[in-house]
């Protein structure tokens, strides 16, 4: 199978058992993707597939051939970390980081739509994601930190 | 960590190259599509199919549009899409009532319509849906499409009438005047499973004197058990009298007496089953 990555283009046989999550994990070395739950509901290990966010534990690597994929290692550019990822730091958006990757690549797209955010729609676009550690507040909080500091560097 | 068992994928890269796939592999194939409920059965070994054939370059089956007098919704139009189209939502509230009750936004960016009613599962949203908005869908087979109306498509928990060799195309909603619609699901959490649900779509004309009276009236229920995703039949108390607050919701009490599982959550949902709008 022959699946881009973050801009790159892999070449892989894999079993078509394969979980999208563990071909980025295991063969690509991505391990920024978190595996956690296995039952499609925590959300860490959520990636970018031609351009919508999906849970990478309920795909199959083989159903990523031919596609375009983006993980957390794709959100930093030559210029810098992506503002959302600035935000959390900021914010104190995390604490483990576990759930952080699946969050920050569901953020991205989140503002790459709607620029303006409210707490309601972060919280209902955050929904299928779980974090054990920050209640949620500062990570609501982080993502419209991001969303200011976008639209006054737009401005 | 959870893993499939052993299988074999092929890509379909149009219906009929599907159906091919489907006819040579034989009943241990399936199509995959979201693939949100049967990866997960996969994992679990609840599902071990020899042969996954996957749906998801098939453009033909993806889409929301009007066609005649009717709403016409691609099986493999993601949840997303559905909450996300206007057109639909106009026409029947109802769509958009479900959808956004339905798991979390990532899983609805993946997961399909198609998928949800051919998974028939006994808690799944869509298929009360499309029964009581009196829905057909077309499934496509070796000998080219039939139509079987959603009343007959389930035939138990996790049962449908769709064959070993058959895909679903689409599924067809009539556009009809004086409708209204609406959804109700309880549940423990948001985004969580249904612990019941009911659906229930209303059509009004006008009677004498202009007055309205009801045209027709559908309702539906997840496919728990045999029989609850059928609405009752008009009744005379329903179908030509005017409608009135103590007519309208007992024609959504039908399918909840079987398939509510207790007196708490059934008189949760009772609250408005039908909101004659349009
Ligand atoms: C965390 C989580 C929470 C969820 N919560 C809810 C919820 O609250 N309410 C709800 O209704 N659903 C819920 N779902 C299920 C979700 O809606 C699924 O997307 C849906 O049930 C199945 O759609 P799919 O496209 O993923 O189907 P798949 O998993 O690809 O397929 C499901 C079944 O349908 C068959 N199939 C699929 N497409 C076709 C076709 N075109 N023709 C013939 N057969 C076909 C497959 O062979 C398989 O047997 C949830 C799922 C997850 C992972
Ligand atoms: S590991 Fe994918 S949702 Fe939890
Ligand atoms: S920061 Fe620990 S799970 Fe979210």
């Amino acid at each position: 199978m022959a699946v881009t990555v973050n801009g790159v283009e892999h070449v892989r046989e894999v079993e078509p058992r394969l979980l999208l999550v563990h071909l980025l994990r295991d063969e690509l070395g991505l391990t920024g993707t978190h595996w956690g739950c296995d039952t499609s509901n925590c959300g860490a290990c959520t990636v970018w597939m031609d351009g919508v966010p999906v849970k990478s534990c309920t795909v199959l690597a083989a159903m990523a051939h031919g596609r375009e994929v983006r993980t957390v290692e794709g959100l930093e550019t030559p210029f810098g970390l992506d503002q959302v990822q600035v935000s959390f730091m900021a914010c104190h958006g995390l604490q483990c980081g576990f759930c952080t990757p699946g969050m920050l690549m569901t953020a991205r797209w989140l503002l790459d739509r709607n620029p303006d955010p409210s707490e309601a729609e972060v919280r209902e676009a955050i929904a299928g994601q779980t974090c054990r550690c920050t209640g949620y507040e500062n990570i609501v909080r982080a993502v419209r930190h991001a969303a200011a500091a976008e639209r006054e560097q737009a401005s | 960590m959870q893993v499939p068992a052993h299988f074999e994928y092929e890509r379909a890269t149009s219906l009929e190259h599907a159906v091919a796939l489907l006819t040579r592999y034989g009943p241990e194939a399936r199509v995959v599509a979201g693939g949100h409920s049967l990866i997960p059965m996969m994992k679990l070994r609840l599902a071990q199919p020899e042969v996954l054939v996957d749906l998801n370059d098939l453009t033909e089956l993806a889409g929301i549009r009007i066609e005649g007098d009717e709403l016409r919704i691609g099986a493999l139009t993601r949840h997303a899409e559905l909450l996300g189209s206007a057109v639909a939502g106009e026409h029947y509230p109802i769509l958009h009532d479900a959808e956004r009750v339905i798991a979390d936004p990532v899983v609805r960016n993946r997961g399909t319509v198609g998928g949800s009613v051919c998974q028939a599962d006994p808690s799944e949203d869509l298929s009360g849906v499309f029964t009581a908005l009196r829905a057909t869908a077309v499934i496509q087979g070796a000998d080219g499409p039939r139509r079987v109306p959603m009343r007959q498509f389930f035939t138990g928990p996790y049962e449908t009438a769709v064959g070993p060799a058959e895909v679903l195309v689409e599924l067809r909603v009539p556009l009809r005047p004086g409708g209204g619609s609406a959804y109700v699901k309880v549940d423990r959490r948001a985004g969580d499973w249904a612990v019941a649900a009911a659906a229930a779509a209303l059509w009004l004309r006008p009677g004498p004197g202009g007055t309205p009276v009801v045209a027709d009236a559908g309702s539906g229920s997840p496919p728990s058990a045999p029989g609850t995703s059928r609405p009752p039949r008009p009744r005379s108390t329903c179908a030509a009298a005017p409608p009135t607050r103590s007519r309208s919701p007992r024609r959504a009490r039908s399918p909840r007496s079987t398939a509510g599982p207790s007196p708490t959550s059934a008189g949760r949902s009772t609250t408005s089953a039908t909101s004659p709008a349009s």
